[in-house]
This record gives structure tokens, sequence and C-alpha cells, in this order.
């Protein structure tokens, strides 16, 4: 069956939608706002002249664009979004409902303190969870997102060295397979980064970490390492690790992206962690939002504690007290400031609402189903795909591309495939110490029967390649709203906004 | 637990496929010791009803800008937003979605980041924006680290009457680097003098329009020295919706463009989360950081949007990369789009003018009130105002009176005294005649 051509390239309920510029009716606009107040104006000689360029719609057109676009999108509501590290599980409506309480979304950031105690109360209640869930002495709350947690982590790890006169420690020893965020925060706080390989077994391998701790000696700053690590295994010998941290005298920063695969099992603080960030939209599921907002509060250890970025929040017999300036009150060694305000408060009362329902026990059966659930997959996948590592593993499953050897189908065209069988991919090509690597994390909020939909599409396309039909893959996606778009063509000649199509006259001027 | 889809039944199922015996074998890598001591002092499961019953005592307890009448600014705005922002921006299309990893299930999310870059270098009036970063503060800081990289220089000058939040995270965030960032003293009556200030040595000069004190200033001769001082020109916005009636950064002649696009995104939410406007040339296009949309073709020649120039990103060049950022801003950089859009040209200058000509209403009133007087003589709609009194207790005693009249100085510059009895008052089209009235009401008594 071939798709017939229409007119108006529209294909039944997929729509072609234009730019917004391409839509203007001069003049129009979908907001009717109230009468001006008669009062002079006092603009001094800064008043703007002359058309912005901004295009004129009216309300209905403006949510039948954006209903159409939403349309293009594969979201988490819509499928299975086994997007490995990315964790993409159920986000609640009940969070989104609480995060707009007039009393949470109508608060400004500089009102008296006295009048938004139960705001204080909401960030000390989630500093709290957070704090008994990883056993560690402190928690920044500021950070916006994962690596800005990490940012403020090694941070708070710069300025201990400096107080502790080991300003000379400058050196970061991170995995190779390690998030790229991990490596350019390093670099943010003015360090050298250093390298190490993986073993066999896809974890660090303590010997090469001692050897290299050795080689750096009083040069070392700090460990970073993802725990569990990003080819979806525990370091097992964590402990171990952060000894032989310690003993060099340097912090152990665990990175807590995957924080998600052991929450409510164990306390972080009891492996020998100085700081881990804590993804709240990954492990506490807040929305993703295509990309953000996130936020990513950071634990520390009482070492580092003291150097934590304000704002402080401070509890008192007569109330919340909050401080909001380094150098002052219990912000008296505080490193600065991170982020405007009091962080990304709106997230925090999204993740308050998500760890209240789970509770301590719901979010232990969480990541044991988030475990369950990648195990599964990787059980019955393992007949037709290469596992690259052996199992159990955790939150997320990863496999090379030894599957694919000799068929003429790459990792890509797997993952093309999929979209057309209505699946997001897995991550494609990460860790970078996979070969074609495809990293699955089906979470926690998955039915068995969603994993075993995606189970037999994933198993047929390796079939399919291995019998030799590479062309089929080549054309994939076909049922997408786009087919394979040129990602080479985008950045040879950056088209990075719309302009105006140039009149006529302009068009002969030119020439 | 309701969000737990997995019955007894399909765990005894898989664990029988996996071939284990049970879940905790399956966590046997983890150090026993560790799990063995795990004890966690937190409440169990709790119901939708319960939930909502404790977030909602919390909620209560504050104070909210919906139900009192409150003129803070500073930064992050209470203003209107049209109802169809919300229902859009909760689509789970939108809502559940992530980074536009896989382009061709993901047009709607690159379709609008492409419309977003494009609407904020219109209203900025520079040539390129990104696809947001955390907030403005944030962006200032990556802004000051992006014109180092350019000019190869490591000196920044941060005017007075920057937002201290913006200061401080710029210095905080050079904390580590070698640049030494100068930041001026708070400038409330607007005297400052910048283009003497300027050195050979600076990569570039932060200002904010309208400034935190609320004054409005033509920037064009600072741009017009920095040029030929080889300086940059960084150009700060922490109220978007004046640039439907205030000159344009663009016009000004900046460089970098930063600011915070919350004030037309959507509710304060105590700060957060906002979303950073960054906006640059095309000449410095390659040292911007953060993602970036671009137009390209699929495979039957039809247009469509991919990210792109991502060289510069963490996730390909690691420590050499522009930034470190990764998740930015995403939905609150959407919700900043569909306003924009609801809004168009006509909307958004009226939008503009409806908040000039309350805040000169208010500005009016204010000025009728004994011992008050208002420092900027041009301003958008947030001014300062000297009072007779200590503008903390000031503020306190409004409160009392059911009132947030505006936000002390003193809470941003606690070592000025000078700045003691300043208070920050804003008013945007949220606040009618009758709120102004209490405001002024108030005062009077609170002075008197």
């Amino acid at each position: 069956m071939t798709l017939p051509a229409t007119a108006s390239g529209h294909k039944g309920l997929q729509f072609e939608q234009n730019l917004i510029f391409e839509q203007d009716t001069p003049g129009m606009t979908a907001v009717d706002l109230p009468a001006l107040p008669t009062s002079k104006q006092r603009l001094g000689d800064v008043k703007r002249s002359g058309s912005i360029g901004l295009p004129g719609l009216s309300e209905p057109e403006v949510v039948r664009h954006y209903t159409r676009l939403s349309q293009k999108n594969y979201s988490i509501d819509s499928g299975f979004y086994p997007l490995g590290s990315c964790t993409m599980k159920h986000n609640p409506r009940l969070n989104e409902k609480m995060a707009r309480l007039p009393g949470f979304a109508e608060i400004h950031p500089f009102q008296p303190v006295s009048t938004v105690q139960g705001a204080m109360e909401l960030i000390d209640t989630t500093a709290r969870w957070l704090t008994e869930l990883t056993g560690m002495a402190a928690v920044a709350m500021s950070p916006a997102a994962g690596a800005h947690g990490e940012f403020c982590g090694l941070m708070c790890i710069h300025a201990a060295h400096d107080a502790n006169g080991q300003a000379q420690r400058n050196v970061i020893i991170v995995p190779e397979s390690a998030h790229g965020t991990n490596p350019a925060t390093a670099a943010l706080c003015g360090y050298t980064v250093e390298s190490i390989p993986a073993n066999d077994e896809g974890r660090v391998d303590l010997a090469v970490l001692k050897a290299k701790l050795a080689e750096h000696g009083d040069t070392v700053a700090a460990v970073m390492i993802t725990n569990p690590n990003t080819c979806g295994l525990f370091e097992r010998e964590c402990i171990e690790i952060a000894e032989a941290v310690h003993a060099a005298g340097a912090y152990f920063y665990m990175d807590g992206a995957n924080f998600n695969a052991i929450v409510g099992r164990l306390k972080i603080a009891d492996l020998g962690v100085d700081a881990m960030h804590i993804n709240l939209h990954k492990t506490f599921s807040t929305p993703h939002g295509g990309g953000g907002p996130g936020a990513g509060p950071t634990v520390l250890s009482a070492k580092l504690a003291p150097f934590a970025p304000v704002p402080i929040v401070v509890k008192a017999a007569e109330g919340y007290a909050v401080e909001e300036h380094a150098g002052f009150g219990a912000a008296k060694q505080a490193l600065g400031r991170m982020k405007g305000y009091h962080g990304q408060f709106g997230v925090f009362v999204r993740a308050l609402s998500y760890m209240m329902s789970m509770g301590a026990d719901g979010l232990k059966q969480a990541s044991g189903d988030a475990v369950l659930n990648a195990n599964y997959v990787m059980a019955r996948l393992s007949s037709e795909l290469t596992p690259a590592f052996e199992g159990p593993c955790m939150h997320e499953c990863v496999f090379d591309d030894r599957f694919l050897k000799g068929t003429g189908v790459t990792t890509l065209d797997i993952a093309k495939a999929l979209i057309d069988e209505g699946f997001h991919p897995p991550t494609m090509y990460f860790p970078l110490v996979v070969h074609g690597a495809l990293l699955i994390e089906p979470t926690e909020t998955e039915s068995k029967a969603a994993l075993d939909q995606f189970v037999t599409s994933l198993l047929s396309l390796a079939r399919k390649a291995k019998e030799g039909r590479a062309a089929e893959f080549q054309a994939a996606p076909q049922l997408s709203p786009r087919r394979r778009l040129d990602e080479t063509k985008a950045p040879r000649r950056p088209v990075l906004r719309w302009t105006p199509p140039a009149t006529d006259g302009a068009k002969q001027a030119a020439e | 637990m309701r969000y737990l889809p997995l019955s007894e039944t399909n765990r005894r199922d898989m664990l029988a496929e996996i071939g284990a015996g049970s879940v905790d074998e399956l966590f046997k890598d983890l150090p026993k010791k560790a799990l063995a001591s795990a004890r966690f002092d937190l409440p169990k499961t709790m119901s939708e009803i319960e939930v909502e019953r404790a977030l909602g005592t919390m909620a209560a307890k504050n104070m909210n800008c919906a139900a009192s009448p409150a003129f803070l600014g500073c930064g992050n705005y209470r203003h209107h937003t049209p109802a169809s922002l919300d229902y859009i921006i909760q689509r789970g299309e939108f809502l559940t979605a992530y980074t536009p990893y896989q382009p061709e299930i993901s047009q709607g999310t690159l379709q609008a980041i492409f419309e977003f870059q494009t609407q904020v270098a219109l209203i900025t009036g520079m040539e390129v924006a990104n696809a947001s970063m955390y907030d403005g503060a944030t962006a200032c800081a990556e802004a000051v680290a992006m014109a180092c990289r350019v000019t190869k220089r490591n000196q920044a000058l941060i005017s007075g009457r920057v937002h201290p939040h913006y200061r401080d995270v710029t210095k905080t965030q050079m904390k580590f680097l070698d640049v030494d960032v100068e930041c001026l003293a708070p400038d409330p009556y607007g005297v400052e003098d910048l283009i003497g200030r300027l050195t050979p040595d600076l990569a570039c000069v932060v200002v904010q329009t309208p400034g935190f004190f609320g004054h409005l200033s033509d920037y064009t001769a600072l741009g017009e020295a920095c040029h030929k001082a080889g300086v940059l020109l960084v150009v700060c916005v922490t109220e978007p919706v004046s640039l439907g009636l205030v000159k344009s950064p663009g016009a000004m002649g900046a460089d970098i463009v930063v600011g915070e696009g919350q004030s037309l995104a959507g509710p304060m939410s105590f700060g957060g989360p906002g979303v950073g406007l960054f906006a640059t040339r095309e000449k410095f296009l390659r040292q911007m950081p953060g993602r970036l949309c671009g137009e390209t073709t699929d495979e039957d020649g039809r247009r469509g949007w991919v990210l792109t120039l991502s060289t510069r990103e963490q996730h390909i060049r690691r420590e050499k990369a522009t930034s470190n950022i990764c998740t930015n801003s995403g939905l609150i950089a959407l919700a900043f789009s569909v306003h924009m859009t609801l809004l168009g040209e006509a909307g958004f200058k009226r939008l503009a003018e409806l908040n000039h000509a309350t805040a000169c209403d208010l500005a009016d009133k204010l000025e009728g009130v004994k011992g008050v007087k208002l420092l900027p003589s041009a301003f958008f709609n947030e001014f300062a105002i000297a009072l007779p009194k200590p503008a903390v207790d000031v503020v306190e005693a409004l409160a009392k009176k059911g009132v947030l009249g505006g936000v002390p100085a003193s809470r941003f510059y606690p070592t000025y005294p000078e700045l003691a009895n300043v208070m920050i008052v804003c008013a945007t089209e949220t606040n009618s005649a009758e709120d102004q009235v209490k405001l002024v009401t108030a005062l009077k008594e609170v002075l008197s």
C-alpha cells in the first residue's frame, strides 16, 4: 500500500503546520486588554520605534497551531519511551495540580519571609526527604538541573580544598563512560580532567583508579563516578573506591543521575559519598517538558556542607528564616549564589507531591520494579541481541551492535525502524565505551504488556536485519511526521530563525 | 501504589523469565553492609486526597499575590496569562516529552523552539537566540564566560544597576576560573559612569535595562565606546514585557542579550522555574552556550527542524564544551512562546503600554504621599522610592495590613546603610486602581 498524495499535504490526522510567522494577520491579537489609565508617560528618550516583526493570530488559530504541533511529538503519555539515562517515567498530574495551588504558584520570591512560611516549610520538607533518603548531612537546594548540581558539588569540593590549604588540587578523575556533563563541569571549575577506562565488566577498575590516584598524588581534587553507572551497572567496589579516594586526600563525587535505581534501598552516605546531585525530574518524576525545567539539588557530607551556596533555609523556634547572603549567619562559609531566587521551587512542589504519594515503601517498590523491568527486557532481548555486559543490570540495560555485524544495518537504523513500530528509540551510541550502544531504560511505570510489545518489535527487527533486509531499514522511518532529517545540512548553513521572504524589489536589488 | 502497573503475578513471571528467585537478588551488586543498615524515617505511601490535604495546608500558610494587592518586581513579575496558555503547556505531548533527540518524532517541540528563537531575537533586536538557559541570572554568567571566549580577555565589569542575583551568580560561576569580575556599587540614583571605566583588558561590560532600581537608559553611547575598545556590551533584561515599548538592546548596540522570560511565561512560583533568554550576533554563534534548533529538510524534501551546531555542547566536546548545560528550560520557553504568539505584535505593544501607564498612575499617586521620593525619572513598570523610614519596617507593616507593597533594597544590599530607606515598587496590568488606592492608603498610615 502506498500512501495517496494529497493536495493539502496533510495525511488524515497528520497535519502540516506552517510557522506562526507564516500565519500573520497584521494587527490581530488573541489577547484583549482593559483600557489604559490616563497618565503621562515617563519613558525618557528610549521609546521603541517601528515594528518588531511579531505575527498576529487569533485565539482559535493559536490553540490549533499548538495542538497540531503537539501531535508531532512522541511523549510518555502516548507511548513507551525507553530513553536510557533519561528516566522517562509517568508524570502524575496530581503534581501539576499541587504546583498550581495559588499558595505556591502566586507567591513572589521577595515577599517578607513572614508571609511565605508555607513555602519555607515546603523547601525544608523536600530537603528533609532528600537528606533522609541519602543519609547525607545537608542538601543545597538551588541547582537548576543535573549538570548545575554537578557544578555545585565540585565548587563545594574546590572551596573545601581551598579552606584546608589544598589549593594545589586541580585534577578530577572521571571514567570514560561518564556523561559529557562531568568533564564539562570539571572544566567550569578550572579543573583538568583525567579519564580512566572501564574494565571488561563495564565498571571502574579499582587497581587502575588507585594507580591514577598515585600518579597524580596531592593534585587530585575529586573522583566523579556515576553510580549506577552509564552502563546500567552498580559499581560493586564503590566503598573501596571511596576509601581509596579519601586516602588520597580527595573527595568522592557520585553522579546521581541514576539514583532512581537504588532509591529507598540504601543510603549513599554509607558508600562514602561526599556529594551527589539528584535529578528531581528523573528520580522524582517531575515532567521533562521537552527539555526541562529540571532541578538538581545536591546532597553534601558534613565536610562539604558549610560551603553550600545560598539561599539557605533556617528553621528556628519562631518560624523559618532564610539566609540569602554568603558570608553571613548560617552561610558564613557559603561559596556564593548559583541561581536566582530560591531554586526551582515549582519543581520542588511536584517532587514532594510525588515522594509523599509514594512514601518510603513506594519508592523502594519503584526502584525494585524499575530494575525488574530492565532485567526482564534484557533477558528477553538476549535471544537475538548482544548484551554488552553480564547482568543483573540495574534500571537500564545496554546492548552493543555485535548482533548487527555483517548485516549492513546500524544501531541508528534499528532506532529509526523502532519509530515506525510506534516506540521512542532507546538512547543510541551512548555510553561511548560500548560499540554501537542501545541503552534501554524501561522505568517502573510500564506494564508487562507494554514491555512485551516492545520486545516483540525489537526482536522482529533484529531477525529482519539478520535475514539480509538492510534496505528496508535504510528507508525508516516512513510513518512518522518526518522521515530522516538532514542533520549535516543544518550546521553547514545554519538557519536558526525565521526571516521574512525577500520582496520582489529586494530580490531584484540583490541581483 | 497507583503509579506502578506490575501485579504480583507479573513480578513472579518476570523473575522466572530472568531466572532470578527474587527482586532482591537483582540488587546483589549493592554492598550488603549498606543494604542492611538502611532505615528511612519517612512516611508511608499516601492517597491523592491525603497529599492534597497536606500540601494544601502548607500552601494556605502563604500570603499569595492573587489574593492580596501586590507590587513586587525585582526580576520576578506577576502578569495575567491567557487561559489557553496553561492548557497548551499541559498537553502531554509537550509536558511529557524530552529533549528532541529523535527529530522525526519531535517536530512539535523543535518547531516551537524555532519559533521561540525567532521571537527572542526579534524582541531583543538581535540576530540569533538559543533554545533557553536555566534562568536570567545563570544566562548572565554564561554571557560573561562567552565574552571572555570571544575576546580572549578575562575581565568583566558589572554595572550597579544590574540585578544583584545576576551579579552574584556571575561572580560565583567565575570564582574558580581565571576571570576578574568587578561589580560596581548599587546605583539607585542612576549616576554611575561606565564609559570612563572601559579599558583594553575588559572582555565585557554588563548593564541592565530597565535597571534594577527602575531606570531606563539608552546604552547606545556605551555600546559605541565598548566597540572602540574591543569590549562586548552585555545587556540584561529582567522584564521582557518592557521590550514592547522600550528601545531594544540590539538597537543600542548590544553584543549579547540575556534575560528572564518568567514574566511572560507564567506564575512567579516563588522565583522558579524561570527561563533564561540568550541572544547574540550571528558572528559569535559558535561561541554560544546551550541548544540551538535549525531548519533542514527530510528525505522527501519536506521542511523540518533538528538540534544543530551541537559540536559546541558537552555531549560531544566534553571538557572543551562552551558550557556544561544539558537540560534547560524547555517547557517554560514554550510557555513564553505561546504567550508571545497569543499577544502578537499588537497585543505585546499594548501590554507594555498598559504596564507603563499603570506604573505611571501609581507613581503619580505615590508622589502625593508625604515623605516619598521617586528615584528614577524614566522607568517602565517598576521604580525605586526613598521613604522617610527603613523600608524593611514599612514592608512588614504593610504586609500586616494585607498589602505586599514592595521590596526593601536592603534585602539585597545589607551592607549599604544608605539604601535602608529605599523600596522598589512595581505595577503591572494585574494591579487594579482599587489595589493602588489600598497601597497608598496603607502607606500613608504606616508613614504617619
